[in-house]
């Protein structure tokens, strides 16, 4: 009888000791290698200089839109806007801005403000196209992002 | 292990910063109504700065060819404190300045030649189609800073300081206030002449 009931004097729990480390290891794998999700930018930047800088109040505010050459060659060598993950035309514009404003809460909408990333060699016909557009759409807060100059 | 990697996990929380955006802000003027005939505009010469670019990025300052951006900041200064008009109201605001830049209105400037009074003077900055973004980006700096400079100038603030005021903060929007009282920013931006294409 006793033959069966012999117990193997082994513990049976699987050790716990070392379960923070492994949770700590794996919340840093995945900080490290995730990426915030942005569009991937078409067009050529190189953003110009200035020393007058304001900086944005609200981010949420904010939307963003990029004009310059097409890093593609098959794209042509014409300065191209990018709204989104897409090459757009000026007026194109009307609408991504109302796309935009209706992602903001009702009174916020008229605050909106379009902050155009812009290659140093873009000329001014295609900025004014675009003004022209956010005039229409009633969106006027323009911001001409740049980065620091500095100083000699 | 656990304790440490705790520590780097709040030191980088607490060391990384989202880069915010910095730039130039502007607010285009509204659309025309059409239904309201645009207003005739009759200003004098002497109140109107006038910038012009060409498409082939050549500038033009008060109709005289300038290669340095640079001095614009300066001219344009000179230009909006000039008080060329002798009046009340002018020698009202000329008090609201600070010391030096009184001194330096009183002695070298109040021209016949140039503007009226801070509230006539417009600057005018018109470019072509063809014109570089990066051109006029530089030129859009300088009068900013020229006009940064005035403001920050009048409350004893270098020109940075005055940009970095928090207009959310009362004492800081009341010093934003007082420095901008009775000189606006008069930045026109002129539709560009359709020479050079983009």
């Amino acid at each position: 009888m006793g033959k069966f009931k012999k117990k193997a004097n082994v513990s049976q729990e699987i050790p716990t000791s070392s379960l923070p480390d492994v949770i700590f290891m794996l919340l840093f794998f995945f900080m490290v290698t995730t990426v915030i999700r942005e569009s991937d930018i078409l067009v050529q930047q190189r953003i110009p200089q200035a020393r007058e800088l304001n900086k944005l109040e609200r981010k949420s505010l904010v939307s963003y839109v990029y004009v310059g050459k097409p890093k593609k060659a098959d794209m042509g060598t014409e300065s191209r806007l990018q709204l989104n993950d897409v090459l757009a035309e000026p007026k194109d514009i009307r609408l991504f801005v109302e796309q935009e404003k209706s992602k903001l809460q009702e009174a916020e909408r008229d605050q909106i403000t379009i902050a155009m990333k812009v290659d140093r060699e873009v000329k001014m016909g295609i900025i004014v196209d675009i003004q022209q557009e956010l005039k229409e759409v009633n969106a006027r807060k323009v911001l001409y992002s740049t980065t620091k100059k500095i100083e000699m | 292990m656990a304790d440490i990697a705790f520590l780097l996990l709040i030191f980088f929380l607490v060391t990384t910063t989202i880069a915010s955006d910095k730039g130039i802000a502007l607010l285009l003027p509204p659309k025309p109504d059409p239904n309201i005939p645009p207003p005739e505009f009759i200003k004098n010469q002497r109140n109107i700065f006038k910038i012009l670019v060409n498409s082939s990025n050549k500038v033009l300052v008060e109709d005289e060819p300038l290669t340095d951006y640079s001095k614009i900041r300066i001219m344009v200064k000179d230009f909006v404190l000039n008080f060329g008009k002798i009046s009340a109201e002018n020698d009202q605001l000329i008090l609201t300045l600070s010391n030096s830049q009184q001194k330096y209105v009183r002695s070298s400037l109040r021209k016949s030649d140039s503007s009226d009074s801070p509230t006539e003077a417009v600057v005018s900055f018109k470019t072509d189609r063809g014109t570089n973004y990066d051109i006029y980006l530089a030129i859009l700096d300088e009068v900013m800073g020229a006009y940064n400079e005035i403001y920050g100038e009048r409350i004893g603030l270098t020109a940075e300081e005055f940009r970095n005021l928090d207009q959310k903060e009362p004492s800081q929007k009341s010093l934003y206030d007082l420095a901008r009282e009775g000189i606006p920013r008069n930045v026109s931006i002129a539709e560009p002449s359709k020479v050079g294409g983009n």
